[in-house]
């Protein structure tokens, strides 16, 4: 039955690797998700080349808004911050590796909405930064 | 487990044959167990078919054409007026005000009574457990007239504190508007009793009934409310349909609310002459079908008994706190079942709410999670979100089983 909780997302929930605060950090954000009260913060450090060298978060909310933050750092690192804005809806589900309805998309794209507001510098995260198209 | 008798007095197995959506499963062998009647009910047959009806064979505008299906459209539109006049006993059918839901009823009366009666620093009195319809539109008015907002504190056992509301009433709020039952907590405020403190200082009161008039019997003139709102789909009726009563001499001085067709006696070209009660505050082509459909749900509820209803909820909710209370890490929020209606919500530690509901949707179990549009509260108990499980007339015995072991599917997964 629970193939909406695979594995991956219970341990990456449970044993966090990339929890964390950066500081001094090149570029921090952070947001809200009203619905259900998850909240994520972003610490990256960046390289001149504008590689991404190291990258944290922080915040609480459901396995699925942490996870995805959790994976989403492991990934970004080594990246250029030009590929990271490149970083689709379609990337963190194939990342997720499961189906999700509107409601929890919402969860699994607030670390990237989170980012993508961080990395091109807005004063806010909107959703328009997450939608594909 | 404590010993109960699962006893109610409604034939649940046939109430259940009633309600079409009941009988699904939500995936191949999973069938619906919908315990989430908090955030909208399900809808009987009877609602559906005279729905259907409406639109099969007297589909019309109301109030305006000279022909038998306008003459019988308005007949229904009104008869169902009627209806609601007679479930809330109000001692007149011009009292009943249709609006889409509770929220736009108590805008209603913010715009209209508030605008014109209230002015700066005027002090408006509600609690800390309102859902935001109860709040928002205070906010907005207080911001535009200087209002004083003052809030009656909750007890961390989730009832309103009484002395706090003692002595808030001692500021001579011009409004007390109060939720009944908190939909999150499920607490039932002593509504009568605090109308009446709240009348000796001369305050207004407003009852937000979006959680009471659906689950036990409400009356109006028992209760001496000024201003009473609630929502049809909570109660077995369609969206889109929610009702405002209001006394007669306050309904009257109120300016209109929106304006348009319907709402006036004559226009010429810079003036009107507002309509009677209740049209002066119906603009425009009103939700017609869906009222006759909270009429045919008001003919429903009736029909099984509304302290039937709330007995047979009264019995799930004991029964639920008991069984969820053998769960080891569930931490429950609200009152005793003696002081609360069928509305259960929870924590788990280690596991988000979000997480709690997810897992128990693929056991077919429907509850909801989040703030169920109450932020004030959840933040006044230090949690982001609750995990709420709610029971209506169809529910059963059976089906709180049900989700107590898919909670303990939740604690396997998660190992908590
Ligand atoms: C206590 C309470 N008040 C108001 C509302 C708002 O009802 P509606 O969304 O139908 O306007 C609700 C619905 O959730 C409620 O539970």
């Amino acid at each position: 039955m629970d193939d909406f909780y695979r594995e991956l997302i219970i341990d990456r929930y449970k044993n966090p690797q990339f929890r964390g605060v950066l500081d001094p950090a090149d570029i921090s954000f952070e947001d809200d998700n009203p619905l259900c009260g998850d909240h994520i913060h972003i610490d990256l450090r960046v390289g001149e080349d504008g590689i991404v060298r190291e990258a944290r978060f922080d915040g609480k909310g459901c396995a699925i808004s942490q996870a995805s933050a959790d994976l989403l750092m492991e990934k970004i690192i080594g990246m250029h911050l030009d590929e990271v804005k490149q970083i689709s809806k379609q990337d963190i589900l194939d990342m997720l590796g499961i189906e999700l309805g509107p409601v929890r998309l919402k969860c699994a794209l607030l670390s990237l909405k989170v980012l993508k507001a961080g990395v091109y510098g807005l004063g806010e995260a909107t959703d328009d930064l997450v939608e594909d198209e | 487990m404590a010993n109960h008798i699962l006893t109610t007095t409604l034939d649940v197995k046939k109430i259940r044959e009633d309600f079409p959506v009941l009988g699904r499963q939500v995936r191949p062998g999973v069938p619906l167990i919908y315990l989430d009647s908090t955030a909208t009910s399900q809808k009987p047959t009877s609602v559906i078919e005279t729905m259907d009806r409406f639109y099969r064979n007297s589909n019309a505008n109301i109030h305006r054409g000279i022909h038998v299906l306008a003459e019988e459209a308005t007949a229904a539109y009104e008869e169902a007026r009627e209806k609601v006049r007679r479930f809330l006993n109000a001692p007149s059918s011009r009292q009943v005000i249709f609006t889409r839901n509770t929220t736009e009823a108590i805008n209603l009366v913010a715009y209209s009574w508030g605008l014109s009666q209230l002015k700066s620093g005027d002090i408006v009195l509600l609690t800390e457990m309102e859902h935001h319809s109860n709040l928002v539109p205070w906010y907005l008015l207080a911001e535009r007239l200087g209002l004083r907002l003052e809030y009656v504190s909750v007890s961390d056992e989730g009832l309103l504190d009484v002395a706090d509301f003692e002595r808030k009433l001692e500021l001579k709020p011009k409004l007390f508007a109060f939720t009944h039952m908190s939909n999150v907590v499920g607490t039932i405020n002593p509504a009568k009793e605090m109308i009446a403190k709240a009348h000796q200082v001369g305050a207004i009161t407003l009852l937000d009934g979006a959680q009471s008039v659906p689950h036990f019997r409400v009356d109006v003139r028992d209760l001496d409310v000024d201003f009473l709102a609630f929502s049809g789909h909570k109660m077995c009726g369609p969206t889109g349909i929610g009702v405002l009563y209001g006394k007669k001499d306050l309904l009257e001085q109120m300016p209109p609310f929106l304006g348009g067709g319907d709402m006036i006696k004559r226009v010429t070209l810079g003036s009107f002459k507002p309509n009677e009660l209740p049209y002066k505050f119906e603009a425009g082509t009103p939700a017609i079908a869906e009222a006759i459909g909270l009429g045919a749900a008001i003919d429903y509820l009736s029909r099984i008994g509304m302290d039937a209803i709330a007995q047979h909820e009264h019995a799930l909710v004991s029964y639920a706190l008991d069984r969820l209370a053998e769960i080891p890490n569930l931490r429950i929020f609200g009152p005793s079942a003696d002081k609360k209606g069928g509305v259960v919500s929870f924590v788990m530690d280690g596991v988000h709410a979000h997480d709690i509901a997810q897992v128990l949707d693929q056991s077919g179990v429907a509850i909801r999670a989040g703030h169920h549009c109450a932020m004030p509260l959840h933040e006044k108990f230090q949690i982001p979100a609750t995990a709420r499980a709610s029971f209506y007339l169809y529910n059963t015995f059976d089906e709180i089983d049900h989700l107590v072991n898919a909670i303990y599917r939740v604690k396997d997964l998660f190992g908590v």
